[in-house]
């Protein structure tokens, strides 16, 4: 049998329904590779929860009662709540919270009792504050490091799921991505990753940063591993998520298998210009070779306002987190300044302390985009736009099936590169935006490597609920290739 | 467009921030920065479109519709559990400081 913590999710789930490992054995295995935080990915680490989990699983499959992936580990992110272990978003205004319950997604994926899959969770991993950037440099528990590179990011806001990922510290990881959170970080530590149709899972006790955009996805090693999680986490939950599609759960394994001959793959001439770094498009140019040699026929279509969607985004989303992010005030949960007078001033007090710049920097940004005089020519003019592109990519979706092209325009960059230029992290987002915009689905898929052997990601995007079909061309594609399998130096 | 000082203690007040001065100018030189960006959005064309708050309202043809739910109780009651994390909290009250003298 390969090493456990080499293994995949299907390959772990099936190694523990033959009985051939117990959940116990699989859970310490990967809390001995936990210990000590490799690359700061962990927030919260119990080895007595995740053992009484793991304990849980043996007895379930013992019974003949297993869920589908039963007693596989995973970490989660810090925005989901999780009633077993603290949850703090990556800020310090949440220290030590813990939540009365666990969100709709970590439900979904945890005791089949409770109608999850029997996931084994490792506890909490890092991200940008309140799920704000685009390097994990925004957490106030600390940067995560990039397993390739310790000196890189891993890039954000899902940096600490994408660095527990990629050092094997768990085969899987949940991730949200807002504006690109889970397909960058995924794209800049050489893993798999999804980010499903707006509203496919439930934002139920996903810390909101903005409603409008947010949603839960996958982080793994492989495409037929997230189609297996995204499976388990989709569903209707309309009860408690009034954006919740009402669409039928889907098995996303079901069609991984599908030849591409004959698939429309379009090319959008935006995300291939002069900021696109030679390395990336190398990389990319091999990968799409690679597509067009299973049959798949090259499109050209053009996504004429991929660019405004950087500060279209920048507005909606401080927007949206300005109004969301009120809820920090120092009363129901979480920090409280010590010194104040009054009560505004313990609120203005309390958040200040609380929050960190980049967190202080967007709900500013919002409240003025909302506030009376600005709301027409900044926030309702974004709206308007964002109908555009939404607009632009079905115009697109009439010439082809699903869309490729960079993740990200660069391999991950230094740590503190950027750290007194918020605005670079913003503009280096501009190929995931459109998507998170428009709510459609996308992905990223390891396709090689750029400079000084830093991984490179493909972002796949899809039309409304396209998301087998995405799993599906990146299942034949890593059938075809090994990026996906290549691990860093030293794990 | 520029921010001004004045315009970063109106937000900030309105925000319910406390900002130290230096903590003023280093965010008005940083959101002026960003609407260096922005200000392409004023010259986009956008009369007649209908502004999309909302993916969903975009998925056409999927026929998905917002919905509210019921107007009934539907959780149970967590007292204790939900007010475990206050800073203060007094015989199942949250405490904050004296609003009226």
């Amino acid at each position: 049998m390969t090493t456990l913590h080499d293994m995949s999710v299907a390959q772990l789930a099936q190694a523990l329904q033959t009985k051939q490992v117990s959940a116990v054995e699989v859970a310490t295995a990967f809390l001995a590779r936990t210990g000590g935080n490799p690359h700061n990915a962990f927030l919260d680490i119990d080895s007595e929860v995740t053992l009484a989990q793991a304990q849980a699983s043996d007895a379930r499959i013992a019974a003949g009662t297993a869920g589908a992936l039963e007693g596989v580990p995973i970490a989660h992110k810090d925005v989901f709540v999780t009633r077993d272990f603290a949850t703090t978003a990556g800020s310090k205004i949440l220290s030590g919270y813990r939540s009365p319950f666990d969100a709709t997604v970590v439900q979904k994926l945890g005791a089949s009792e409770l109608g999850g899959a029997g996931m084994v969770s490792l506890g909490k991993v890092n991200c940008d504050e309140f799920a704000m950037g685009s390097a994990n440099e925004n957490s106030a528990y600390g940067a995560v490091t990039n397993p390739w590179d310790t000196s890189r990011v891993p890039g954000g806001s899902s940096g600490g799921s994408a660095a527990a990922v990629a050092a094997r510290l768990a085969p899987a990881a949940t991730g949200t991505d807002t504006g690109g959170s889970i397909r960058q970080p995924a794209s800049f530590c050489g893993i798999t990753g999804i980010k499903p149709t707006y509203g496919r899972a439930s934002r139920y006790g996903m810390i909101a940063y903005a409603s409008s955009l947010d949603q839960a996805g996958p982080m793994a090693r492989t495409a037929e591993d997230c189609a297996l999680l995204l499976s388990a986490m989709c569903g209707a939950d309309l009860d408690r998520d009034s954006t919740s599609l009402d669409v039928p759960a889907e098995n996303f394994s079901a069609k991984l298998g599908d030849s591409l001959a004959g698939l429309r793959i379009g090319i959008p001439k935006e995300f291939f210009g002069e900021g696109l770094a030679a390395d990336v498009r190398t990389a990319i140019d091999a990968a799409l070779k690679t597509l067009e040699a299973e049959g798949a026929k090259l499109v050209p279509i053009t996504l004429p306002r991929t660019e405004l969607a950087i500060p279209v985004y920048y507005i909606i989303a401080p927007a949206e987190a300005s109004s969301n992010l009120s809820r920090f005030d120092g009363v129901k949960f979480g920090h409280r300044a010590k010194d104040y007078t009054d009560l505004v001033s313990m609120y203005k007090k309390t958040r200040a302390e609380g929050f960190g710049e980049e967190v202080k920097r967007r709900i500013m940004t919002g409240a003025y985009v909302l506030s009376h005089g600005y709301y027409d020519a900044y926030y309702l003019q974004a709206q308007k736009i964002r109908r555009m592109i939404a607009d632009d990519f079905q115009r697109a979706f009439a010439e082809c099936d699903v869309i490729a092209g960079p993740v990200a325009p660069t391999v991950a960059w230094k740590l503190g590169n950027n750290a007194s230029d918020p605005l670079a992290d913003y503009l280096a987002d501009i190929f995931t935006l459109p998507a998170s915009l428009a709510g459609l689905p996308g992905m990223s898929v390891p396709v090689g490597f750029g400079a000084d052997n830093m991984p490179v990601g493909m972002q796949l995007i899809g039309n409304y609920l396209q998301e087998a079909r995405l799993l599906n061309v990146a299942h034949q594609y890593q059938l075809h290739t090994d990026f996906h399998n290549a691990k860093p130096e030293g794990v | 467009m520029s921010l001004t000082p004045q315009d970063i203690s109106r937000i900030a007040n309105l925000a319910r921030l406390e900002l130290q001065p230096e903590e003023q100018a280093r965010m008005l030189n940083k959101i002026n920065d960003f609407f260096g960006i922005v200000e392409q959005i004023r010259a986009v064309d956008t009369t007649g479109v209908v502004p999309m708050a909302h993916p969903v309202d975009a998925m056409q043809g999927a026929h998905i519709e917002l919905r509210l739910r019921p107007d009934v109780a539907s959780e149970p009651n967590q007292r204790d559990l939900n007010q475990r994390s206050a800073p203060a909290v007094e015989r199942g009250l949250f405490l904050v400081p004296k609003v009226i003298e």
